[in-house]
């Protein structure tokens, strides 16, 4: 690699004082959780601008990992290019996918370098809300470190307003902060599962470790050893860093309280906790094990026991790596590597912010309209907590088709406002156009601990049976925002709970589906 | 002897290659081989094999017993 290339497109790095000041913030803003009844989602993943300090809502705003608010209306994409992996994990088979951050069972088209950029370019320009590029995998990013970086470098220089970022089991992490700073890498993403080697041992069969493999609990602390080394390096050098970790029952669940405040106090910006995903038909070992993944509650549960702690992030879709889109579509159908190459690629920067002003615009609408909505709550002080799930395709809207939402996103009502909880993936419903009741019944497992369901549309067959399921369809505020909707929606049930016309009664539990998913239009 | 790399196990991962102190294995079709004349069986430089202990697929790189033993001082 050419050391003496110049990065001057992009933000020259912030001076040392500067940075100083910027992880201070970090620092001190961590701990603000739920409460604050300002009506917020929580701080962090679901923070607005107002409970955030200025420089650092101004590098999370746009990016929809980081921020669930961000996430309904800009997208990002992985590109391929890192097959090797230097460790083996319980939930991995790679027949398939990385489990870090794609869906196991569907294979990724390897993407050499050169591929990537001209993907990335091609995918910029249909998608002008495609802000970040990752490079997830397949494999580990950093047990590939030529291609990633070959990536980064093409990208920087064809595309400079593009954020990198990238995800890493942290083996070789410390080995390369050196060139992710290099890169301008804009935030890192460890997968931490676990400090405790005891525990290690029961998710890492091996490592490959100065040209040996090692297993057992010396594995998995020269692993945990590593990946705290890494975190505590790159937030030194100012680099943002998300800790995901995969939630195992009876493996690791009660530990990641642990894992959560060890990577604070190293300064981790936000913690990413994920279902363990594992049907025997992946054939990983947990997955032939019968090792089972968590349902909704237990897994809400311990983000909440966290949220305390930390920033908690809530809408991570597992993505695969080569994922492209808003965070809850997928759109690498449109764009395989045969596609790619035959498009004509005109990258129009000035059109791709005209675009995202655009956006912005549509956001502070959002935001005023939830605020107002707000007032109305105030002086409403029920202990009363609903959830309730939406159809959206993002932008902040009900706009989704019941039968075609391959996914619902999950908020809870309270008369602190609307908090985004989750999302869930169904099975479509709606296969040219008739409802199928196999399918319906997996919809309902999946929102089954919520109140309401929040669609742009609805046929009569499907209403009837979630009225008969407890589940209220509710499509009167089809198009329009959903946190005004929801509070409002709120508002109209406390009333009619306060007046005895309705007897809120507590929902149960609910499935988090398990399996690859296919894109709609593959 | 040499190592061989089963084909219809193969992941086309490529932690193999890298690995690999003479450059003995490379892509071809899609998956991954070890080409017989290059690989020293790792002798000379690692303890173990560095494609078998880098491989996620167990008994995928494996001893091809028809070549002979590889001889360091040959
Ligand atoms: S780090 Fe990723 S690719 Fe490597 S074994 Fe674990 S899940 Fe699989
Ligand atoms: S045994 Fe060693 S030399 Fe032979 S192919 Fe494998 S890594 Fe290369
Ligand atoms: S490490 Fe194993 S699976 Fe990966 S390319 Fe080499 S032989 Fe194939």
């Amino acid at each position: 690699m050419d050391d003496s290339r110049s990065f001057d497109a992009y933000d020259s790095e912030p001076a040392p004082a500067q940075l100083d000041d910027i992880m201070q913030k970090i620092a001190e803003h961590k701990g603000c959780g739920t409460s604050g009844g300002s009506g917020k989602a929580s701080c962090g993943s679901g923070a607005g601008a107002g409970d955030m300090p200025a420089e650092i809502w101004e590098k999370v705003k746009n990016h929809p990992c980081y921020s669930e608010e961000a996430h309904h209306h800009y997208a990002r994409m992985h590109v391929a290019v890192a097959p090797a992996c230097n460790i083996q994990c319980n939930y991995c088979n790679r027949k398939y996918d990385c489990a870090n951050e794609s869906r196991p069972g569907v294979v990724s088209e390897k993407l050499t370098p050169e591929q990537a950029a001209k993907k990335v370019l091609a995918v910029a320009s249909a998608i002008p809300q495609m802000t970040v590029l990752g490079i997830a995998g397949p494999g580990d990013p950093l047990a590939n470190p030529g291609k990633t970086f070959k990536t980064f470098e093409l990208i920087s220089e064809a595309a400079p307003d593009i954020k990198l970022c990238l995800s890493t089991n942290g083996l070789a992490l410390p080995d390369h902060v050196e060139t992710i700073k290099k890169f301008n890498v804009d935030h890192v993403t460890i997968t931490i599962n676990m400090t405790d080697p005891d525990i290690g041992a029961e998710i890492y069969p091996w490592v490959f470790w100065k040209h040996k493999r090692v297993t057992g609990k010396e594995a998995a602390k020269i692993l945990t050893d590593r990946q705290l080394q890494g975190l505590e390096m790159l937030t030194a050098n100012g680099i943002l860093c998300k800790v995901n970790s995969v939630m195992i029952p009876g493996v690791n669940d009660d530990h990641l309280v642990t894992v959560n405040r060890e990577v604070k106090s190293r300064g981790a910006f936000l913690h990413n906790i994920m279902p363990l995903i594992s049907s025997p038909e992946h054939g990983t070992v947990f997955g032939l094990n019968g090792q089972r993944g968590p349902s909704a509650q237990e897994l809400k549960a311990l983000q909440d026991s966290c949220e305390g702690e930390m920033n908690m992030m809530r809408h991570c879709r597992q993505c695969r790596a080569d994922a492209v889109g808003l965070l809850g579509e997928d759109r690498s159908a449109e764009f395989t590597t045969d596609k790619i190459m035959e498009m004509e690629v005109n990258y129009d920067l000035s059109a791709r912010q005209a675009y995202q002003e655009k956006v912005e615009e549509e956001r502070l609408a959002k935001v005023a309209a939830r605020n107002a909505e707000l007032e109305s709550l105030a002086g409403e002080n029920a202990d009363l907590k609903i959830l309730v799930a939406v159809a959206t395709k993002g932008s902040g809207r009900i706009n989704e088709h019941f039968g075609h939402a391959t996914e619902f996103q999950i908020y809870e009502l309270s008369s602190d406002g609307a908090k985004f909880v989750g999302h869930r993936r169904v099975d479509l419903y709606c296969q040219g156009g008739y409802g199928e009741d196999d399918a319906l019944e997996t919809v309902i497992r999946a929102i089954n601990d919520c109140t309401a369901v929040f669609v742009a549309k609805i046929g009569h067959c499907p209403k009837d049976d979630l009225i008969k399921a407890g589940i209220d369809p509710v499509d009167q505020y089809a198009y329009e925002f959903i946190e005004q909707s929801a509070i409002s929606y709120f508002k109209d049930y406390l009333a009619r709970v306060k007046s005895g016309e309705i007897t809120h009664v507590t929902r149960g539990d609910a499935d988090i589906r398990q399996g690859a998913y296919v894109p709609v239009n593959a | 002897m040499t190592y061989k790399i089963v084909a219809s196990q193969c992941t086309s991962c490529s932690a193999c290659e890298a690995e690999c102190p003479n450059v003995a294995i490379s892509e071809k079709n899609g998956t991954f081989v070890i080409n017989p004349k290059k690989c020293t069986e790792c002798i000379g430089y690692f303890d173990v094999p560095q494609c078998v202990a880098v491989c996620p697929v167990d008994n995928t790189c494996i001893i091809d017993t028809s070549y002979p033993r590889y001889q360091p001082s040959a």
